[in-house]
């Protein structure tokens, strides 16, 4: 049998960590404890964004083709999006319980009314000339919508799509209330940590950078005949 | 176990903790802690909710005091496209959370630094949109008021500012709806609002974080409404009814009549 | 799809370096050797419970704050090593959220301090709560026992609330050492705990009543030893075990009139994990908990809180040095 003992230290404080500063050394020894949180919130961010585009985008297709649709869609995606993210998550509680999937439907609920209402702008926005063309030439509305109307309002929808994705990095930044996790739970965890906030709001503002270059990338190729204008 | 036992969504039991929640906002009952400490209430409440529309208004207020100014002077003279454009959009990048607690670790807690960085967190929208309103003012316009011998302080002050009001009352919209929704983890750095319950869980138990989620709500749709209608209010006549109807959209660029107004 | 290149060669780095920190986390160097050592009660290592892996899943949940994560972990990594399967489930919030959880079945088990048991599930007042450990976790037990929820012995050492301050104010006011003698110097002090500090009778209000103490002000912060240092608070709420209570920059005042109820930790599980795991697994929790003193206790914390390692790295070092594991 080992004789056990655990080592008690002396601290005088007055290190970097115990003094809560900014420590470069520290950094590079616990960057390993932010890789879970960061791929949490990549999830919740992704995913969410990824329903929320699809929903949005479906309803705005119907707010398309049923004008009378458009004023009672548009007033409850502001009506969602005017809840505090906070109140929202706590509010999904008793229903849902905790964990992701409440966090995901508080999230996709604020991506609606970006994705939503740049669809509809979008798609009224197409010059009446080019939809009037496209009919003479004896296109269905199916094909008008899919062929002409849709990528003419690719730059809008992209643009929604863009404010939605950063938006997103944030408010799952306090998914953590709804016990989801996400970069926020680090944040929290030690919120007078200049290091730990430095990491953990770093890697949350990188990842919103990345993500909109990376749907800008995407919007490029899509549509090449814009380049010039971006 | 959670799961298998109880199937059914106990309907009735959501609806119990919602009306829990409910009269916790207008009666004020024994704290989870102590039967003797009384919490939440109407008056307990008002408190509250009027410390945090100090918060917030203070917060506006200062944001708006330095951005109208700043956008005004960049969009008249046509300089800082860059920053009074992408403002909005990194703007939001920062988690608020990141941009309250870097506040905390880095400055303090207390009114004034958690003021400040909601004052910051009002900067961007009001500062986009006022650029980009004084922008939009017809070059011709200006020319006119420069021919009857204005100065630029005048320009800006007389003709571009007026005209600029609805759009830049927008971003002001924007603005204050984040900043009262933000408001609500102001606690965390030492400021109460109708957060409170929400951070203090214990004390407020479930039926107070709750209750304060629903105030917390109300008050922000409620603030988003009330400017809203102000904004309708201040639009000239001339301009509502004006040929090119403003479309509503968000984008990033924002090289737009109107911009971000959720 | 040269356009795309960028933003993914960005997102493809930032993931690598990454993942190469988290492949880095065994090699990390450990700290420089420690300038004392105490020696402690152990059992002998952790042995496999016969049968453990056949049983169903333990979820082990915590409370949000350092000395529940290293606990947590604790009670987690002793379980596993005894071979039952483990989940954790460490960042709950407070005691409501902790115990419906636990009520609820979402977890099997969590670390719970005996006073706040009483106070905040059966709502015993705070001057009601048994003054001596053992009758206060007596409560606790029988209490619990109609909630089909099995409380585990204590701990040995128990975390209790202690007004703290740096030693300079400390000497300003003339060295107090209990909190009684703090009257009559207060009213320029501003006082500083958690937010819920200041309607907890457990806590400002109590302190304020027993002692009949009014200070300058309160400043609701989680940041408590850091409120100190920049002056926005002469006095905090500090907890025994706290790690900066051992650097020698502040002292504490006793509580001579016996405001604070014993707060001795006790790991409440759920009945019928408790029959899962059996007296053997009984064993090993109360096994592990044993040489918990407030000095090891404070020297756990003060790895989190001063030297910002991570709970779970904490809690696997101390069961080796311990001599749970190897």
């Amino acid at each position: 049998m080992t004789l056990a003992q655990v080592q008690i230290q002396k601290r005088e404080g007055g290190t970097c960590e115990a003094n809560n500063g900014f420590c470069p050394d520290w950094i590079a020894d616990n960057l390993d404890r932010y890789v879970d949180p960061f791929l949490q919130h990549v999830f919740l961010t992704v995913t969410s964004v990824a329903i929320g585009f699809v929903i949005a985008f479906a309803l705005a297709l119907l707010a398309h083709r049923k004008r009378w649709l458009l004023p009672p869609l548009s007033a409850s995606s502001q009506i969602l999006y005017g809840i505090p993210s906070v109140a929202l998550f706590l509010l999904l509680l008793p229903i849902t319980g905790r964990g992701s999937v409440t966090g995901l439907i508080a999230l996709v609920s604020y991506t609606l009314i970006f994705v939503f209402v740049n669809v509809t702008t979008g798609l009224d926005g197409v010059p009446k000339d080019s939809v009037d063309a496209a009919r003479g030439m004896g296109l269905t509305e199916r094909q008008l919508l899919w062929r002409v109307e849709v990528p003419l309002a690719l730059p809008e929808i992209f643009a929604g799509l863009r404010i939605a994705t950063t938006t997103t990095v944030g408010l799952a930044a306090l998914a953590f209330f709804a016990g989801a996790g996400g970069l926020g739970e680090e944040i929290t965890r030690d919120k007078g940590f200049q290091s730990n906030i430095a990491v953990a709001g770093g890697l949350a503002v990188l990842l919103a950078l990345v993500l909109d270059l990376l749907i800008l990338s995407v919007q490029r190729l899509m549509t090449p005949w814009r380049r010039a204008a971006m | 176990m959670a799961k298998g036992g109880d199937v059914s969504i106990p309907l009735a039991s959501v609806f119990s903790e919602f009306g829990g929640a409910i009269e916790f906002l207008f009666k004020a009952q024994p704290s989870d802690l102590d039967p003797n400490t009384k919490v939440g209430g109407v008056s307990e409440m008002l408190g509250l909710l009027l410390n945090h529309v100090a918060l917030s208004g203070a917060a506006v207020a200062i944001g708006t005091a330095i951005a109208i100014p700043l956008g005004l002077y960049l969009g008249h003279h046509g300089k800082g496209e860059f920053a009074a454009i992408n403002a909005s959009n990194v703007g939001r990048a920062i988690p608020t959370l990141v941009l309250l607690t870097v506040f905390i670790a880095y400055i303090g807690v207390g009114f004034v630094p958690i003021m400040l960085a909601l004052a910051l967190l009002a900067l961007p929208p009001v500062l986009t949109n006022t650029w980009v309103a004084a922008r939009q003012v017809e070059r011709e316009t200006v020319d006119a008021a420069r021919g009857m011998g204005m100065t630029d302080s005048q320009i800006i002050q007389r003709v571009e500012l007026p005209l600029s009001l609805p759009t830049i009352f927008a971003g002001i919209r924007v603005a204050a709806v984040n900043v009262v929704a933000t408001a609500t983890i102001a606690p965390l750095g030492s400021v109460d609002s109708l957060g409170t319950p929400i951070i203090s869980g214990n004390v407020y138990g479930a039926d107070g974080r709750l209750g304060a989620a629903i105030a917390v709500s109300v008050l922000t749709l409620a603030v988003s409404g009330a400017l809203a209608a102000l904004q309708r209010a201040i639009t000239p006549k001339g301009l509502k009814m004006g040929a090119e109807k403003p479309r509503r959209r968000f984008s990033p660029n924002l090289r737009r009549r109107e911009t971000a107004t959720p | 799809m040269k356009a795309l290149k960028t933003p993914l060669a960005i997102l493809a780095a930032l993931l690598l370096a990454l993942g190469l920190a988290a492949c880095g986390k065994d090699e990390k160097k450990e700290k420089g050797g420690g300038a004392g050592s105490q020696q402690s009660s152990s059992g002998p290592p952790i042995e496999k419970v016969p049968g453990a892996e056949s049983k169903p899943t333990i979820t082990i949940g915590s409370k949000n704050f350092t000395e529940q994560y290293i606990l947590g972990n604790i009670y987690a990594s002793a379980l596993k090593a005894a071979g039952f399967k483990v989940k954790t489930s460490l960042d709950l919030g407070s005691e409501v959220v902790a115990y419906k959880a636990l009520k609820q079945g979402e977890i099997s088990a969590y670390p719970e301090y005996t006073g706040t048991a009483l106070t905040a599930f059966f709502k015993v007042p705070v001057l009601k709560v048994p003054k001596e450990p053992a009758p206060a976790f007596e409560q606790v037990k029988t209490r619990l026992a109609k909630q089909q929820i099995t409380a585990l012995p204590t701990t040995p050492f128990e975390n209790t609330f202690r007004l703290a301050l740096s030693k300079q104010k400390a000497q300003e006011i003339g060295n107090p050492k209990t909190t009684s003698e703090l009257k009559g110097k207060t009213a320029d002090l501003k006082i500083s705990g958690f937010p819920e500090c200041k309607k907890r009778v457990d806590c400002l209000l109590g302190v304020e009543k027993t002692y009949g103490l009014k200070f300058g002000g309160f400043v609701a912060s989680e940041e408590k030893y850091d409120v100190i240092e920049n002056g926005s608070a002469d006095v905090i709420f500090g907890f025994t075990t706290d790690g900066e209570l051992t650097t020698g920059k502040y002292v504490t005042v006793d509580d001579d009139k016996k405001l604070f109820p014993p707060y001795n930790v006790s790991l409440l599980m759920r009945n019928e994990t408790f029959k899962e795991i059996g007296p053997e697994g009984q064993k090993v929790i109360e096994n592990v908990q044993k040489p918990l003193t407030e000095k090891i206790m404070g020297e756990l914390n003060s790895r989190v809180d001063l030297d910002k390692q991570e709970p779970e790295k904490v809690a696997s070092d101390y069961l080796r040095e311990a001599g749970f594991t190897k």
